[in-house]
């Protein structure tokens, strides 16, 4: 038999050339047009008779003049100069970036939920309301909490959710506190979120582990502390085993625990947030349940609570009545709206197929091959990287080139760049911060072996081979190193701002 | 069901051996076994791709669509325009769906120049000079345009306008729990914004048109924000800006805006789009991320995300926003509308839905009993009192076939009804809406 090819390593994608795109405004010709309108029959006013003198614009604003042809050729051309998970393995750390099953995007273009305005009566719109209850009820289950809101249409917004239901609970419960302890492994939004929550933070180290120094967390803790925002596992992709102990310490005091949800992915099934002793629970359903990065965006970031900060929920949130029927209902002390309308309702249903494609049993499945695949490429990289917490690991793992920087130069965005050439995303770099030249490697449960092993080749191939050849690197992409210290210096923000 | 995990029972056991475990529970081993789940998940088990789909297909069959079955006079940041072919085809291509925010350049052009492009559109109508890659939605977008002006100003008390979307005012009140920003609210006269004087405002928040689709007078504002020393903050309608004059020329400092209408249909409200634009001077502030041209090694054109210090994942505790994930998918998607409309085409499209709006505002009003809510100028949307309380019209109407708008708070006055007509309405279901109306609040 003959063993299977990776499926995941991009280096037959064609290139027909190594142009520059143009710009859509270079292709624009005077007198072109794509668009075209519905016949309605209303009168034709003209400008003059609809809109005041000075309201009026003196010329029209200046887009582009473009055939369709054109304009669908340009943007088609763009997505041939784009990686993406449909092409190819994207190991990006703490960013999950698995498949995103189809059926998924199917279900969210179904006519009957994406042609629904969001101010309908709820007797209108019955089956967006339980669909969304629905996904509150399983989201809980998953996470071992009390209720929920959807809104949140990111994870750093999920955040900011979470601590002003810090401020809320304890702005009722014995007087605002000062500070929020967060470890020194944490992502950025962690720390941005705790100061537009007016909080300071107080930064914990990790051990020699790499899990939250519990000693030094005791020291920190005082009746000033609102609550501690943690990532288990930690973007290091170990599991905080002292977790129980640090719940019991914080509550102590009086404070909260945050649970940041960027790594549920790999406990799905395994062990919840709930049981751990956490209070507030943000989810990134763009990373745990498969809603596609979008190039950045859209994500949806849903928080979810123990009974207690149940009330303080933003609203409105959809709740049944006794006869089945579904309406809006304002939580009793809600901190209030986080979201114009109902969160992103569209990255809502994706994620609710998905979770009912999987089921208890696939998510499950998920978090075991999601692990495995991690602890067999850290397994495949011994010896060839440094891994500074070389012990079992969870959906992730940090490598290291240190020792090959000392000895030839090698840094971790000179793998980034020859990774590319050889067909696969670059793992995160640079984070997290705690580790020197950090390579944080997330191959994620929907890579196969093949793909795996391709990847393990090519990161020797990488630290093995020659230094000049990997700072040259990558040469075969649609443009090679850019330039970031000038798009800097020299600021281009748009097109008419060029000399 | 449907797995998306790749793996054979042979591989597994394979990958296994070779970490040096015997069983896939093994994998788990850190986790306390107090914690761990005895009985796994309580949810269902996994369905077939067709049995997912007909679950999700009956809940949507549950809905009532906006088209022909609900006719859709509804607006108030929402709007029931037409998405093209092209659109749906071009922007949601899995490249640009599936791809990550561009950390890796080299491999990135795609979503960067579209995002370029984007960039340079929105500036284009609003008259500024920098716009970000995107925020959540027209109420994200009013919050960081107000924590920019705070910053900027030194000072913390807001002039908020009742005519900017209620729902974003909530979304800047619950923010404000932790910034401490103060809002006062200014009334509206006769539908239009009487700015209330404040020793020291860091800013003006304005809607233009208003939430009632009244047209603002901005010059007004200026000259108060001026007085005032303070910033000029427009979320603007970007459809309308395709006729008005822009935010820009008023002398706005910062420009916001929900992009919703430019490739995106209703979606029950999301996922939108957060248009952040603003002045040059401004650019060290700007919330998000920014994507600017330079070379690459070669020389050759090239895009990358710039201005990278401002960002949370690098000043941490010390960055003025903590946007990381944002709507890059809907700002390329409206960047192919903005590109097939054109520079006639959305001219066009602004006329027509005016034209629209003209046509329904004066057969309703010609109902006995339905009056102007206030007497300003309006553009694509308009407020009228109603005989019978708006909800019960609404939900009588929809039986007739109709989404007759937005029912208007108490703030506003009693029985207030927004209604808001696209290029989509023909005259024939405006009149069949008009007939409906005056039937049903008899």
């Amino acid at each position: 038999m003959m063993p299977a090819a990776a499926g995941g390593k991009a280096t037959s994608a064609p290139i027909m050339g190594r142009d520059a795109e143009p710009a859509l405004f270079e292709l624009s010709s005077p007198g072109r047009r794509a668009a075209s309108f519905r016949t309605t029959g209303v009168p034709e006013w003209s400008v003059d008779e609809l809109v005041p003198v000075d309201h009026r614009r003196s010329q029209p604003a200046p887009i582009a003049e473009l055939s369709e042809r054109d304009v669908v050729g340009h943007f088609t051309r763009l997505s041939h100069r784009q990686y993406s998970v449909d092409l190819g393995a994207y190991p990006l750390g703490s960013c999950t970036m698995k498949y995103n099953p189809k059926l998924c995007d199917d279900a969210a273009a179904l006519p009957g939920l994406t042609d629904v305005h969001p101010a309908a009566p709820a007797a209108l719109t019955q089956g967006w309301l339980e669909l969304l209850a629905r996904l509150e009820q399983v989201l809980c289950r998953i996470t071992g909490m009390h209720a929920a809101t959807l809104q949140p249409p990111a994870g750093a917004a999920g955040e900011l959710t979470g601590l002003l239901l810090m401020r809320a609970w304890h702005g009722e419960h014995g007087g605002q506190r000062r500070k929020v302890v967060i470890p020194d492994s944490a992502h950025g939004t962690n720390p941005a979120s705790v100061t537009l929550g007016a909080y300071e933070t107080v930064t914990v180290p990790s051990d020699e582990r790499g899990l939250v120094d519990v000693a030094a967390l005791r020291e920190r803790l005082d009746e000033e502390v609102a609550g501690i925002m943690l990532t288990n596992p930690n973007t290091l992709g170990l599991f905080e085993e002292d977790i129980a102990e640090i719940a019991a310490a914080v509550h102590e005091v009086g404070g909260l625990l945050y649970y940041d949800g960027a790594n549920l992915n790999a406990i799905l099934g395994v062990t919840r947030p709930g049981d751990m002793g956490f209070d507030i629970v943000h989810m990134n359903l763009h990373k745990t349940f498969a809603v596609p990065h979008g190039g950045g965006g859209p994500g949806a970031g849903p928080v979810a609570v123990s009974q207690r900060l149940a009330p303080y929920l933003p609203g409105p949130r959809p709740v049944v009545g006794d006869d089945g029927n579904y309406r809006w209902e304002d939580p009793p002390k809600s901190i209030g709206r986080v979201h114009s309308w109902h969160g992103n309702a569209l990255a809502l249903a994706r994620a609710y197929a998905y979770i009912l494609a999987n089921g208890s049993d696939g998510l499950r499945r998920v978090a075991e091959a999601a692990v495995l695949n991690a602890n067999w490429l850290r397994a495949r990289l011994r010896g060839v990287y440094d891994l500074p917490y070389d012990r079992p690991n969870m959906h992730e793992f940090v490598a290291s080139t240190t020792s090959l920087k000392k000895e030839k130069g090698l840094r971790a965005l000179d793998v980034a760049k020859r990774l590319l050439e050889e067909g696969f995303h670059a793992p995160t770099v640079y984070f997290p911060l705690i580790v020197d030249e950090a390579l944080m490697i997330e191959p994620t449960e929907t890579e196969s072996l093949q793909t795996l092993e391709a990847l393990g080749d090519a990161l020797e191939r990488i630290a093995g081979g020659d230094i000049d050849d990997a700072r040259h690197a990558p040469r075969t992409t649609p443009v090679r190193r850019v330039d970031e210290a000038r798009a800097a210096r020299q600021l281009i923000p748009t097109w008419d701002a060029r000399e | 069901m449907p797995s998306y995990v790749p793996h054979t029972d042979a591989e597994i056991a394979e990958m296994l051996a070779f970490v040096g475990l015997s069983s896939l529970d093994e994998l788990f081993e850190a986790v306390p076994p107090a914690l761990r789940l005895a009985r796994g998940l309580d949810i269902a088990p996994g369905l077939s791709e067709p049995d997912t789909l007909a679950v999700m297909e009956g809940l949507a069959d549950r809905n009532r669509r906006a088209g022909r079955e609900l006719v859709c006079f509804a607006g108030g940041g929402a709007y029931d325009h037409e998405v093209p072919a092209t659109v749906r085809r071009v922007a949601f291509r899995s490249e640009f769906v599936t791809a990550y925010t561009p950390y890796q350049p080299e491999v990135a052009q795609g979503v960067l120049q579209a995002l370029f492009e984007y960039q340079t559109l929105l500036c284009r109508l609003t008259g500024m000079e920098i716009a970000n890659a995107s925020l959540y939605d027209g109420a994200s977008a009013c919050v960081e345009a107000v924590n920019l002006a705070v910053a900027a100003t030194g000072r913390h008390t807001v002039l908020l306008s009742r005519g900017v979307n209620p729902n974003w005012r909530q979304v800047l009140g619950t923010y404000a729990a932790g910034t401490g920003h103060e809002y006062v609210t200014c009334d509206l006269s006769g539908g239009l914004t009487e700015w209330r004087d404040d020793a020291e405002p860091a800013a003006l928040l304005v809607q233009y048109p208003n939430y009632l689709g009244c047209l603002e007078d901005l010059a007004a504002a200026r000259a108060f924000a001026d007085r005032a020393g303070a910033y000029l903050l427009v979320a603007f309608d970007p459809v309308a800006a395709g006729v008005l004059r822009s935010p820009g020329e008023f002398g706005a400092d910062v420009v916001v805006g929900e992009g919703q209408p430019f490739g995106t249909p209703l979606s029950f409200g999301g996922p939108y789009l957060g248009v952040f634009t603003c002045k040059r001077d401004h650019v060290r502030r700007l919330p998000g991320r920014l994507v600017g041209e330079t070379v690459d090694a070669d020389g050759r054109r090239s895009y990358v995300t710039t201005l990278r210090t401002r960002e949370q994942d690098i000043r941490r505790e010390k960055a003025s926003s903590n946007v990381c994930t944002n709507q890059t998918l809907i700002a390329v998607a409206c960047a192919v509308q903005l590109a097939w409309l054109g520079t006639s085409g959305l001219h066009e499209l602004a006329l027509r839905c005016a034209r629209g709006t003209r046509y329904a505002r004066d057969a309703l009003l010609s109902i006995d009993g339905v009056e102007p809510l206030v007497d300003a100028p309006v553009f694509r949307e308009f407020a009228v009192t109603t005989p019978a309380a708006p909800e019960v019209i609404i939900e009588r109407i929809a039986e007739e076939g109709y989404l007759a708008g937005i029912p208007l708070s108490a703030e506003y006055g009693e029985r207030g009804l927004l209604l808001s007509v696209t290029e989509r309405r023909t005259r024939d279901e405006i009149d069949a809406f008009v007939a409906a109306f005056e039937k049903v609040i008899r």
